[in-house]
């Protein structure tokens, strides 16, 4: 499964699942027995279907839920053995519904961690700039906004700055761009390319989109009903025997082979 | 006499059983809010709770206001003094919308905006108090309006056991079969409710953020 060799520092491992295994309080099991590696710098896609598993495991990573089995390990130190809270504002995070604070302008919104961490009002009123200017917003235009007058698109950039005041070095996404049309999502998709490039940032991302994971990730786990049925580089992937795999590589040619039927009429 | 002759020629006293009326609504509004509010945020913390904390106020709204002021007679402290009394009679029937509207008005927070504050790190009372009770403002504040309008027309009985306000006329006024000395209280009442209603559903408007 792991097929990576080691690389010296730049394979540091970040996150580390360790026979992680989530069951709710009536014993239902949703995440069995997952042991994966995330290492520093990389994206990792948590690739599956709704009901796999992949949120839960994302929850796993900033204790927004504690294992029932097994363990996960950021930066080495198991997260039972963190502050839920310092291990939080670690990590960036961004989830589907953005989840804006309506009261909140958008300046707000970006620097909450920062202020919540008590950053010096300059400090933090330099760093909301350089992020809105990092997602490709106007500090004059927006900074004084409320989030429901901006669409989803802008709004989900919001939420990337904000995930990203505090300079976290691990990026937790949600489904980032899953509410959003398939022409903003594309934008996004592409523009965060570039962002990744920047940053450097260890990412973990759930989806199920498979065009998603294979632009944006280095590597693509696969879940499938609470187990994790493969890792695969994105070549890997495209390539993939195995039948989960197979069968979302084949969904996903649907639509070239939609391109290449109508290029040929 | 007309109406506006007497309330010209009465108006000392008028004005004084207003002031009580208003100091009695006030002093019941204050207590209410300070256990409603803890209480309403109590339910949304420990859901089991909720059965017996809204089960209770529940109870005590059911209670005709003036077997509940005969029933808090016989107690020590508060039979001593009818104000006293009148006040945690009245509080017992303010709390109810107040506790009610603060638990829906959190628990009906987006889940995103809940889920997003947890996951940056956000302690507990930073939720609470940045995010929460913030979000929920506009909902409190329609309970405590409830509870006002509510409290303001319950206060007239409060003469019944000697605490004035301005039931005093309109009991008087029923005893005598005199029409004015009802409307010398009943008018007043009337407005202040209305005032009162007013003035919370400006301050309503102005704190309901805008949805997204």
């Amino acid at each position: 499964m792991n097929a990576e060799t080691d690389r010296g520092a730049a394979r540091e491992p970040v996150i580390e699942f360790r026979n992680a295994g989530y069951r709710l309080p009536n014993g239902q099991a949703i995440l069995r027995n997952l042991s994966l590696t995330v290492s520093r710098g990389e994206t990792l896609a948590l690739l599956g279907r709704s009901g796999a598993g992949k949120t839960t495991a994302l929850k796993l990573i900033n204790r927004m839920l504690d294992p029932s089995d097994g363990q996960v390990l950021v930066e080495n130190k198991p997260t039972t053995g963190w502050n839920a809270i310092v291990l939080r504002r670690h990590i960036g995070y961004v989830i589907q519904d953005v989840g804006l604070f309506p009261h909140f302008t958008i300046e707000q919104n970006v620097s909450l961690v920062p202020r919540l961490e008590r950053w010096a009002a300059e400090r933090t009123q330099a760093r909301v700039k350089a992020l809105l200017d990092l997602v490709d917003l106007d500090f004059n235009q927006f900074a004084k906004r409320h989030p429901h007058e901006l669409s989803g698109g802008q709004r989900q950039r919001v939420g990337i700055a904000r995930a990203l005041a505090a300079d976290p070095p691990i990026l937790l996404m949600d489904e980032p761009f899953g509410a959003l049309d398939p022409l903003t999502r594309g934008d996004l998709q592409r523009e965060f390319q570039k962002l990744q490039q920047r940053l450097g940032k260890t990412i973990v991302m759930v989806t199920h989109d498979v065009g998603e994971s294979l632009l944006l990730a280095s590597r693509i786990a696969l879940l499938e009903e609470g187990k994790l049925t493969g890792v695969y580089s994105p070549p890997g992937f495209l390539a993939a025997k195995e039948p989960v795999a197979a069968a979302y590589v084949a969904n996903f040619r649907m639509y070239e082979e939609a391109e290449r039927a109508n290029e040929h009429r | 006499m007309n109406i506006v002759e007497f309330f010209v020629r009465h108006q000392r006293e008028i004005l004084q059983a207003t002031l009580e009326h208003i100091w009695l609504v006030a002093m019941s509004m204050l207590l209410a809010v300070a256990i409603g509010v803890p209480l309403g945020i109590i339910v949304t913390r420990q859901p089991w709770l909720s059965k017996p904390i809204l089960g209770g106020a529940n109870i005590a709204e059911t209670i005709p206001s003036l077997a509940l002021f005969g029933f808090l007679l016989p107690v020590p402290w508060l039979g001593e003094r009818a104000d006293r009394l009148v006040i945690v009679a009245l509080t017992l029937y303010a709390l109810l919308p107040i506790i009610r509207n603060t638990s829906t008005g959190i628990e009906n927070i987006n889940a995103a905006v809940r889920q997003a504050a947890r996951g940056m790190g956000m302690t507990d009372n930073q939720i609470l108090w940045q995010v929460e009770l913030r979000l929920a403002m506009p909902t409190i504040l329609a309970g405590v309006r409830v509870a006002m309008v509510l409290t303001i027309g319950i206060a007239t009985i409060a003469a019944a056991v000697g605490a004035g306000g301005l039931g005093e006329f309109i009991f008087r006024g029923l005893a005598m079969v005199n029409n004015q000395l009802i409307l010398a209280g009943a008018i007043p009442a009337a407005a202040l409710a209305l005032l009162a209603d007013f003035i919370l559903s400006l301050l309503e408007q102005h704190l309901r953020p805008a949805r997204q």
